[in-house]
């Protein structure tokens, strides 16, 4: 039987914390992405990219990202893919970040006047400069307090992989747990964790959505 | 490959699966009516006078929205024990939903009070109705129509969120996937599936809230 101080386990959950911050980045970073190309489907010219879109999305804001990431898990090895907890970790915490983000930032662009879309067009920009040079920043400008209070239920979503074997903060809490026997500590101090990684970022929201200019 | 798709045990599975999405309804069920009551008392408690208690309430949502919903089930249910508090799983993911959920709507029902004009109160004072009368026959459901969409997007996201507490052998819809990859081989098409009725189960509730909330608030509920 191997003692573990409280020292012990705070050091093994703060090294542990490194991964859960890593695959926060990786999913916000790939989400972000995605998101980007779901956001142009959602509001393209065309109907069928914009229902495309809209299914995307629906889709992944009405189903349990526990499932999602277990089909990722289950799923990608049927199609012959050998997978890696964290790259299942990665890939549907991607998906997942890139519906919740096209719609933050949908929400946005159609906050944006009309006149901003006719503006870019009357100097001779086609619709996918108008997006890149007048439309987006402008929408990404609006909805920074909506997207980093979705980054704060991205860290919180990472916890979820521990359960298809990605070894992040909680599943390291799990295995201390098992040879500790002291749920209370462990269990205490990864919510700790958590909180201080995203307290942070939910005052920073805060301030963002206080100091936003009127539309 | 060779592996092909196959559906042919869904026939037989079809009662658990039934049976673990009418536990998942009865979670979020719960959850709704609890979560919204303690949220509506904590909501006027951030607006009472006493200090202590605006604090202890403001504490206490900070702590739950920026800390997994995961996390939080597991110290209830694996971490309460160590003082002596012992909850069986349902009443465990009943608890961490009902705690977890009125944290967020605490703020929601909080944004709803503060949307009604002053003049409402005054007005309803000014006509000699005492203090809880104003509150529940005046400000709250005015409050409570404003919120409405709100409130049912945060239910929906609570009922999937719920499909952790099969972490804790509560036999809800994702449990029972659990149980039935684990017996037919087939996970693929069992998450599949059981992924397919959260859907459902999410459109549906969304339908039922707008509904009611027409039938019981009023027309222009959203």
């Amino acid at each position: 039987m191997i003692e573990f101080t409280f020292w012990d386990i705070l050091r093994n959950l703060i090294f542990a914390t490194r991964w859960t911050v890593l695959l926060s980045i990786v999913a916000f970073a790939g989400g972000a992405a995605v998101g980007l190309a779901m956001l142009a489907a959602r509001i393209s010219e065309r109907p069928w990219l914009r229902r495309f879109g809209s299914g995307y999305i629906a889709l992944f804001q009405g189903t349990p990202l526990l499932m999602q990431l277990f089909l990722m898990f289950f799923g990608l090895p049927m199609l012959g893919f050998r997978i890696e907890p964290w790259t299942a970790a990665a890939l549907g915490l991607t998906f997942y970040a890139s519906a919740y983000l096209a719609e933050i930032w949908r929400g946005g662009v159609e906050a944006l006047p009309r006149g901003q879309w006719d503006a870019g067009a009357s100097l001779g920009l086609h619709r996918l400069q108008e997006l890149r040079l007048v439309i987006l920043p402008q929408a990404f400008a609006i909805t920074r307090p909506a997207a980093v209070g979705f980054l704060v239920q991205l860290i919180k979503s990472t916890a979820l992989t521990s359960i298809i074997g990605f070894e992040e903060l909680l599943r390291t809490a799990n295995a201390i747990n098992n040879a500790t026997f002291e749920p209370f500590t462990v269990y205490g101090l990864v919510a700790v964790i958590f909180f201080v990684l995203c307290y942070p970022l939910t005052q920073y929201a805060r301030m963002l959505e206080r100091r936003a200019p009127a539309h | 490959m060779g592996y092909g798709l196959s559906f042919g045990w869904l026939k037989d599975a079809a009662g658990a699966i039934a049976h673990g999405a009418a536990m998942t309804v009865f979670l979020i069920a719960c959850t709704t009516v609890l979560g919204i009551l303690i949220s509506i008392l904590f909501a006027a408690a951030r607006r009472s006078r006493y200090t202590v208690l605006r604090k202890a309430v403001a504490v206490y949502v900070e702590v739950v929205r920026n800390t997994p919903f995961l996390v939080q089930l597991f110290f209830i249910y694996f971490g309460l024990p160590s003082l002596g508090i012992r909850l069986d799983p349902i009443v465990a993911a009943i608890v961490a939903m009902t705690l977890n959920m009125a944290a967020y709507t605490t703020e929601i029902v909080g944004a709803g009070l503060d949307a009604v004009p002053k003049g409402q109160s005054e007005a309803a004072f000014a006509l000699g109705l005492k203090p809880r009368q104003v509150f529940v026959k005046i400000i709250l459901p005015q409050a409570l129509k404003v919120i409405f969409p709100a409130l049912t997007s945060q239910v929906i996201i609570m009922m999937l969120e719920s499909a952790v507490v099969s972490q804790i052998a509560v036999r809800e819809l994702a449990h029972e996937a659990d149980l039935l990859q684990a017996r037919t081989f087939r996970s693929f098409e069992t998450y599949f599936v059981v992924t397919l009725i959260y859907l459902g189960l999410s459109m549906a509730v969304r339908r039922l809230f707008v509904a009611g909330g027409r039938r019981v608030l009023g027309a222009g509920v959203s």
